[in-house]
This record gives structure tokens, sequence and C-alpha cells, in this order.
């Protein structure tokens, strides 16, 4: 589904520049439910970035869903990112002035669906999300964690074909993080890609697989308890 | 353009924004209410100035003539001119193409008794044409016509005044009333723009006029009304034209104004037009100020929006929006608040003038204030082209932002 080769991503710096990634190896099947760990400043960011489209790579190749992502301009990227991609981010980024099921069913409005159908569509996610009787409300009358459920709504309703999680539990409690993290595991079990970017130990290891990285390289690989236990 | 959920998404914002959309179409509401002000103003004056001259026909010309003030060929100063029917044909023959209507007068006056009512009233003798040279508007009956002037009839055309003052509601066309004892039949009763003085006189044939008093041939003065296709320059050297060629016939010094002058329309009316021009180039410059101010105003409001808005421009592009659907996005919005705004400050500016009205002639030379279709049609183009210039550069460079950059902007 993602594979990355030999990637290098530096950032300027005045004059000088701050190589960041220094030459990624990274392969994730179909399916699988992967976290990157890593301290701040490890690159981990900045991974997820260029796996979400949403920066570009300065070397190496990058194949998402097998298709090379190459002089990639903002529209296209945008229709790829619309496509392929789902995002889970740390602040939830809900538009405020829109109502949940608004938020959820925006992505299909960049997709062409009508309003009818797009609504419909987005009710069905919140339903699943648990959230059906909250579709009618702003993001401020939501707790933090009904929010993340709203954003994970979001990310789902184009059934995209990787589902990416930028510190998704961040800024939640202990029980509403095990709730956020239970609801990725339940759609991985449905087959869907998860990739998560955390620092947190507890949140990667109800993951099926850690990537490790510091200073911009790969330091471990390895399946977690929780996926040796199938 | 025509997205319904375009628009959906547009009026979901204003919406959710109504300080910011309102302040924003403020700003442009007022510089089209100044604009539209300026120009009803600016046009007020213009009809001020042609109604000033609307009592007359614009394109009109009267010899006039007094005493000589300069010897000439022998000639002494002091010489009275009388002008003649002979100059009256001669100016028909040297300038037919140039001429569209042509009449002398006599002036006279004399006592009009109706009954035992009698009063002292301008009575003037003209050629028919002087109908149309003084604008003059019949109301009842019909004017002196080419056949009253060949057989010198004693008939009458009498101001809606002279009416009222010898008849009072009564009938009057018809009747006889006694013209420094003879008697005239009243053919037409008419009224003029000119005022009240204008619907005091009285018009009989030329002819009759030479016959009853004196005998003789003499003219007062000739009036012309130049061709309307000549140009404003080609009516006033006409002008000079028929002063030089009617001193040289009867023996005037060139350049005595006093013995022989043209007065000319075409000369007031080119003073007019140069006068309403530069006024309209005053207005349109500091209209046109206005509406740039206006725009500016509306473009910084819409960079600090898009500033507040960066994050939501980001989840956005997160989502799959591409550049050119944000920028669509605002462009849209930001026209549809300059259009309605504009349209509001527009109707605001025509009210406001439909209400002043003729209010402000007689202190301030304002009359009927009101904004043509033309500029109507104009603002309302700059309205929309405003809105396009101040939501696309703003929206330019949200278009721009960085997905990652916008998200982490909190």
């Amino acid at each position: 589904m993602i594979r990355i080769e030999k990637l290098h991503k530096s950032y300027p710096i005045g004059k000088d520049s701050l190589h960041v990634l220094k030459g990624i190896d990274l392969h994730i099947k179909e399916g699988e439910f992967v976290s990157i760990m890593g301290s701040s400043g490890s690159g981990k960011s900045t991974l997820l970035n260029i796996v979400g489209l949403l920066d570009i790579h300065d070397e190496g190749d990058y194949y998402l869903n097998g298709q090379l992502i190459k002089d990639l301009n903002e529209k296209k990227a945008a229709i790829l990112r619309n496509k392929f991609l789902g995002f889970v981010f740390q602040s939830f980024n809900l538009i405020s002035y829109k109502t949940a099921l608004e938020n959820v069913a925006l992505p299909l409005y960049y997709k062409g669906m009508n309003r009818k159908e797009r609504l419909k569509v987005a009710m069905d996610y919140l339903d699943k999300v648990g959230l059906k009787d909250w579709a009618s409300h702003l993001p401020n009358e939501l707790s933090g964690g009904q929010k993340q459920r709203v954003a994970i709504a979001r990310a789902l309703v184009t059934n995209p074909k990787v589902v990416l999680a930028d510190e998704p539990t961040g800024a939640l409690d202990t029980t509403t993080t095990d709730s956020v993290m239970d609801l990725l595991k339940d759609i991985n079990d449905e087959g869907m890609t998860v990739f998560v970017i955390t620092h947190e130990e507890e949140v990667a290891e109800q993951t099926k697989r850690i990537v490790r990285l510091r200073d911009g390289i790969i330091i471990s690989d390895t399946p977690t308890k929780a996926a040796k236990a199938l | 353009m025509f997205d319904l959920d375009r628009w959906r998404e547009i009026f979901q914002s204003i919406n959710k924004n109504r300080l910011r959309s309102v302040m924003s179409g403020f700003t442009v509401a007022f510089a089209i209410l100044l604009f539209t002000l300026l120009f009803g103003v600016a046009s007020g004056l213009g009809n001020f100035f042609k109604s000033a001259f609307a009592d007359d026909a614009q394109n009109m010309m009267f010899v006039r003539v007094w005493k000589t003030t300069k010897p000439y060929k022998g000639l002494q100063t002091g010489r009275a001119i009388q002008l003649k029917n002979t100059d009256y044909n001669y100016i028909t023959e040297e300038y037919e193409d140039k001429i569209q209507y042509q009449s002398a007068r006599v002036y006279k006056n004399f006592s009009i008794k109706y009954k035992n009512d009698a009063s002292s009233y301008s009575v003037t003798a003209v050629h028919p044409d002087h109908q149309f040279l003084e604008k003059t508007i019949m109301d009842e009956g019909r004017y002196l016509n080419e056949r009253d002037l060949r057989e010198k009839s004693k008939v009458i055309v009498i101001g809606r005044l002279v009416k009222k003052d010898l008849f009072g509601e009564k009938p009057a066309l018809g009747k006889r009333v006694n013209v420094n004892g003879s008697s005239f039949l009243i053919i037409g009763i008419f009224s003029d723009e000119g005022g009240d003085n204008e619907e005091r006189k009285t018009y009989i044939p030329i002819s009759t006029a030479q016959m009853m008093y004196g005998n003789n041939d003499y003219i007062s003065q000739i009036n012309l009304g130049y061709n309307p296709n000549l140009s404003t320059d080609a009516a006033i050297a006409f002008g000079k034209k028929v002063e030089r060629d009617m001193r040289k016939k009867l023996n005037i010094h060139p350049d005595d104004q006093s013995a022989l002058s043209v007065r000319n329309m075409a000369e007031a009316n080119k003073f007019v037009s140069i006068l309403m021009f530069a006024l309209y180039l005053i207005i349109g410059f500091i209209g046109s100020g206005t509406l740039i101010a206006g725009i500016i105003g509306i473009s910084n409001i819409m960079i600090f929006v898009i500033k507040e808005r960066t994050k939501e421009f980001g989840i956005r592009k997160a989502l799959g929006a591409t550049p050119g659907s944000i920028i669509g996005m605002v462009v849209q919005e930001s026209v549809l608040i300059t259009t309605l705004a504009g349209y509001f400050g527009l109707m605001l500016g025509t009210y406001i003038l439909s209400a002043i009205g003729n209010s402000l002639e007689e202190k301030y030379f304002i009359k009927d204030p009101t904004v043509s279709p033309g500029i109507v049609i104009g603002a309302t183009v700059i309205l929309i082209l405003s809105g396009l210039i101040a939501g696309y550069v703003p929206a330019k460079r949200a278009a721009r932002i960085k997905p990652i950059e916008a998200l982490r902007a909190d």
C-alpha cells in the first residue's frame, strides 16, 4: 500500500539546511496497523506529512497504492488525498462553524457527491463511531473524545486506502484514549490500513507493528505483542 | 459559479461570520453611496445649466442692431441702424443650407381690450418659425402660419396669462380682442417654459404689423435657428460669418459691436459643455478614487479574513480541496458581498438623490440629480470586478499556504 525507498528530506534554515529524513525505507502492506514512534525531532511528523501528500520529499521514491508520487502539483495532490487518504489530527481540526454531520460530509463535497447522498453517507459513519445523536451539534459542544471520533468518521467517510493519524490521542485523557484506540483497532479489523504517529508507548503497543525513528533513520521495526498474540 | 453546494458553503460562511461580512460590505456600500451621490450632484448641476437655456431653442442665434460707435466709410458715429425685410431675405438666400428656422421680430407694446377689461401687453410681430425658436407650446388653437403672413390677417396668439387676465376661466379661442384700436381674432393660446413673463406675451404676423403700424418694412431683430447638424464650432463660425456679412452689407465698421451683433447660443452651449466636461472630469477622478479606496478597504478585510481562516483552508485542503476550489470560494464570497453591499449603496444613493429632487435648485443650482443607467451599469461592473480583485489577491495567497503550515497555525 505504501512503499518508501531511500527517502530524504531537508528543510532550509537560513543558509544551512536541516536534514530531517536520512534515507528511510518502509513498506506497509494493505490492512496493516503501524505506529511510528520517536521523540520530537526524530522526523516522524515529516514522514507523516510526506506520506500524507502534505509535503514533498527531496530524494528517493514513494509509491502510494502502487502509484509513484513524483512532481505532484497541488491539484493532483488534493485529488489523491481525497481519494486515498483519511486524516486524523491531534487537535481534531474540525471546522468550528459546521455541525458534526457537516464536518464528516465535507470530504464528500470535495469528491463531488450531491448533498443529499453525502449527508446520508456521513450519518452512517457518525453512527459507526457512536455519535448519531450528536449529528447536529457544533464541535465546541462536543467533548475531546467525541471530537476525535467525529474526525475519525470524517477520515473514513471517503472509504480511503489509508488512515493517517498524527498523535490521535495526544489531546485526550487515558479513558478516551482507550476508546479512540479501540475505534482505530475496529477499523483495522475491517481491513483498513492504519498509520499512527505517536510518542506514547501504550498507544503504540496497541498497534500491530512499531517502527522507531531516531534522527531521521529507522532504528527498529518490530511486530508488537498484540500482533504476536494473533 | 452556479454550483448550489458552493453557494451553500458561502452562505454558511457569511452567515456564521456576520459581523465580518457586514463590516466588509459597509466599506463597499459607503464607497458606492459616495460615488452615486457625486455623479448625481454632477448631473444635477448639468441639468440646471441645460434648463437655464431651455426657454429658447438651443440652436438659436439673433441679429441685433443699435447705433454705430465707430465711423466707417465716411459715415458718422451715432447713426441708428435699421434692419429691413431685404436684410431678412438676404439671410434667407445667403445661408439657406445653414438655417433651420428663421423669424424676424418687431416689438410693440399695446393695450389689449376685451369687453371692459384692458391691459398693456407686449405684442411681438413674428414669422411662423418663431414658434420653434421660442419653443412656444400651443395649448389651444394654432400658431401663426404662412397664409396669415401672406394675407396680412388680423389674427393674434396670446399667452396663457393674457388669456387668464382678460377671460378668466371662460373660453378665449375664436373671440375678438381690441389691439390698439383694431379688432384681432384669437387663433391660439400658448404656454412657455420660460416663465410668467413669456406667457404674458402675444404674437401677430409680421406682415400685418408692418402694414398697420407705419406701413414700412422695418424689423427690430432677426432670429435664426442654425442647422442642428452643424457642430458647435461650425455654428460659432457661422455666427461670426453672419455678423461680418451683415456689417458689410449695412456699411458698419467690421469691429462695431454696438451697431450690429450676433448673439449665438452655440457659444453658450460650448461654454456649458466645457464646464460640464471639466466637472465630470473632477467628479470622475474623485469618484474613482472613492471606489479604489473601497476596493482597497475590502481587500484589506479579505486579507484579515483569510488569515483568520488559514486553518480552515488547511483542513479543507487536507480533505481534498484543490487550490482552485479555495480561490473560487473566497472570490465568490467576496464578489457576493461587494455586489450586494454595492447594490445597497447604489439604491440608497439613488433614493437620496430622488428625495433631493428639485429642492436644491434655488440655492445650489442642482436640478433633478439622477444617475444615468450607463453609470449604474458601469458601477455594477466595477463592483463585480472590484469584488473579483479584492477576493482574488488574498485568495491566491490562501491557496498557496501549505496545509501543514495552515494546520500548525493554532
